[in-house]
């Protein structure tokens, strides 16, 4: 497949409608993972930050979506601010978060009962404007709940994270149903690096970008997060070989 | 009286009596409890009770004293719990808690609070929550529970039993009424209503309906003085909900200049709604920081608008602030550096819509073991200092209590070659550990001798689990080497 964004006339005609789109908005922001496999893939060169994001787990984190609150976790680190983390099942464990550079000061949690109030809180956050970022774990996303949660982020330029959490397999289905995110990542946890001697070395995970407006679906095979936020392409893949050739692809939507 | 003389006061147990001037006699106004099991009750005169008891201890009654009192603790309550309450000379107090007792966690919650408090400044209170003034006024004095709640449509069979002199009736009618065979309210509710009206009067059948909550109850609610109102009549009734929301916006608009002449900030909301059919309900919001924010008040006022039955119509609107604190002028700061944002009142919204006390932040305690070492803040407190290690691997879920799992393991420190959890049977392929956790002797005798040790296992597919083994592999006394499941990391 050829790389669509680097032909010069498609670039200028995506900037077009881009500005049609957005022309009473604030101006687009964007965060860039600081890998470069992951930013060329990502139009904007990172994750725009006035805009919803969906990330689930994959395999067993479908329920857990450990792998995939580390993910936002790591995203939010990089950012300037107070987050909003709204949920239903407070299991977090925040040093956990401290670790992955989102320090506990900034983060304000919100166990709102049921996914209604996580909906609601999620876009009173979003459009609040004074939050760097807002995270949701919510299960079921319409198209319409999600279409005003982008409405929300792109008015205040926040970025809103839903983190995609099912009580069941069976259930995660769901995230094939359309929804008006910007992107939509799959996050899985895959063996660790290996060491000389016994023990698990930097955890990794398998990264899908599932769905991307205005670009392309892609994935990696990553590190996890270090203290800062940050993910790094493992040392032993870094030598030129393309993550997706190292690692099966799987539901690439 | 007994928090007034201090340490010298008469320890609970001893007969204690307040004697007052009733026309020319002295009579006991008040007796403890200690003195009524031994018979002495209130109306007997001041003679009687001490050739009854000898050793009775007799102090001069202050009727206005305590109707002050009465009136200082009506005014607490109403800056802690709800807009309305009245209070009830010689020793009640009315609390209309249609509305607030959901800020409180419910109704036996509020009571409890209620009660622990009062206890807590040496009151001993009786309390009853029921769904007619007339009721619950009876019930907290004959009902014979400390507290009692009694649910709705239930008021009926709650006072049935009570005795006549429970229905606010003068004591001479309670007296030819039990004179006529009659003990209890069920007893007299059964009978015929025009013969009793005919013999006592109005006031039996309305203290009845009163009781059943049929007929409406004005009562006579406090005001404290320092509190700042706004207070808006209108000549024709409202009810459209924009209306509503129009003149809560206006009213906002006049409490605001009041406050900021006043140099304070609201911590505490109060909208009341008086309707034409004489019921009054209210709006309460509350704030994390005191503020004087117009939009921002108006905010959580109009967001429960919704709640407000406004029935024939509304014809008073008041706006008090039962709760201020001070807030000086703010300082704007200047030429160009940006202002951090300030997010107080997002909280106070989501905290409005949740509850305050589901909206936190997580901060660090001193503690090793991992459910121990976090502790939830007010989700606007300062800045916590202390952070956790950030050397040791810690999961990203942390399970609510550890599950036990089945493992095949060498000991004394080896980790699991495989463990079952939940069913699925994973075989360790990766493993670090051990982690050694001492029980903390401090909090509890039981974990004296007790040490758990973690592992970070991951398995073939790369899931990656937190598991510990209860005691140290070797000796018993740490712990009974069983295993347990207690996080997921990322």
């Amino acid at each position: 497949m050829t790389n669509l964004g680097q032909r010069p006339a498609i670039a200028e005609l995506r900037a077009r409608v881009a500005r049609i789109e957005t022309a009473d908005r604030t101006p687009r922001a964007f965060l860039p993972f600081g890998v470069d496999a992951v930013d060329d893939k990502l139009p904007g060169g990172g994750l725009s930050l006035g805009a919803l994001h969906e990330i689930a787990g994959g395999a067993a984190g479908v329920i857990d979506a450990a792998a995939a609150a580390l993910f936002a976790a790591g995203i939010l680190a990089r950012i300037e601010g107070s987050v909003l983390w709204c949920m239903t099942r407070p299991d977090l464990f925040a040093p956990a978060l401290a670790q992955a550079g989102l320090d506990p000061d900034r983060v304000i949690y919100v166990d709102a009962g049921d996914e209604t109030s996580v909906l609601a809180c999620f876009e009173e956050g979003l459009r609040h404007g004074g939050l760097c970022g807002v995270v949701a774990e919510v299960a079921r996303l319409s198209m319409t709940a999600s279409r005003r949660l982008q409405l929300a982020a792109e008015s205040s330029g926040t970025i809103g994270i839903a983190l995609r959490r099912w009580r069941r397999m069976a259930e995660a289905a769901d995230f094939g149903q359309p929804t008006a995110s910007t992107t939509r990542w799959r996050v899985t946890n895959v063996p660790s690096s290996p060491l000389p001697v016994p023990g698990v070395g930097r955890h990794r995970w398998f990264v899908e970008l599932i769905r991307s407006r205005a670009g392309e679906s892609a994935d990696f095979l990553l590190e996890a997060c270090d203290a800062k936020g940050h993910l790094a392409i493992p040392a032993d893949l870094a030598d030129g070989s393309v993550a997706s050739q190292a690692w099966p692809t799987r539901a690439a939507s | 009286m007994r928090r007034k003389l201090g340490p010298h006061a008469p320890p609970p147990e001893a007969p204690l009596v307040m004697v007052g001037q009733s026309a020319r006699r002295r009579v006991v106004t008040g007796a403890n409890i200690a003195a009524q099991t031994l018979g002495i009750h209130v109306g007997l005169p001041a003679t009687q009770a001490h050739a009854l008891v000898p050793e009775l201890i007799a102090h001069d009654a202050e009727p206005e004293e305590d109707i002050a009192g009465l009136g200082r603790l009506a005014i607490w309550a109403l800056k802690r719990y709800v807009p309305i309450v009245a209070a009830e000379p010689p020793a009640g107090l009315m609390l209309d808690a249609t509305g607030a007792d959901h800020l409180h966690g419910g109704p036996e919650a509020m009571l409890a609070d209620l009660l622990r408090r009062l206890t807590d400044i040496g009151i001993a209170a009786r309390t009853a929550m029921a769904g007619s003034y007339g009721a619950a006024h009876a019930l907290a004095r004959y009902g014979g529970a400390e507290r009692l709640v009694v649910a709705a449509g239930g008021e009926a069979a709650a006072i049935g039993a009570l005795p006549l002199c429970a229905l606010r009736l003068d004591a001479d009618t309670v007296a030819s009424l039990n004179r006529l065979g009659f003990e209890t309210i069920a007893e007299l509710d059964a009978t015929p209503r025009p013969p009793l009206a005919l013999r006592f009067g109005s006031m039996v059948g309305k203290r009845l309906d009163q009781a059943h909550g049929r007929i409406a109850e004005p009562v006579d609610p406090i005001k404290a003085p320092e509190l700042i109102d706004v207070i808006q009549r209108f000549a024709e009734p409202i009810a459209a909900p924009e209306t509503l929301a129009r003149y809560t916006t206006k009213l906002v608009g006049l409490l605001c200049d009041r406050l900021e002449e006043a140099g304070v900030g609201a911590r505490k909301l109060d909208l009341q709604f008086h309707r034409v059919d004489a019921r009054v309900q209210y709006i309460r919001a509350g704030t994390a920081k005191p503020t004087r924010d117009k939009s921002g008040l108006t905010r959580l006022l109009c967001d429960r608008i919704e709640t407000i039955d406004p029935g024939y119509g509304i014809e008073i609107m008041i706006l008090t602030a039962p709760s201020i604190e001070v807030l000086g002028l703010q300082t704007i700061s200047s030429l160009g550096d940006k202002p951090a944002p300030d997010i107080g009142a997002l909280v106070d919204i989501l905290g409005n819509r949740v509850g305050e006390e589901r909206l936190y932040r997580i901060a660090a305690k001193p503690s090793d073991v991992p459910e121990r070492s976090v502790t939830r803040v007010p989700a606007m407190a300062e800045p916590t200092e202390l952070r956790w290690p950030l050397n040791w691997p810690r999961p990203t879920r942390l399970l609510g209590r550890p599950e036990p799992i089945e493992t095949i393991a060498l000991l004394p420190d080896h980790p699991p070659v495989q463990f079952t959890w939940r069913g699925v049977r994973r075989r360790v392929k990766r493993a670090d550990g051990p982690e050694r956790i001492y029980g903390e002797w401090v909090v509890s005798d039981a974990e004296m001798l007790g040490v758990r040790d973690y592992f970070l296992v991951e398995d073939e597919t790369g899931a990656r689990f937190w598991i510990f083994r209860n005691g140290d592999g070797e000796d018993e006394a740490t712990g009974k080497q069983t295993w347990f499941m207690q996080g997921l990391f990322g």
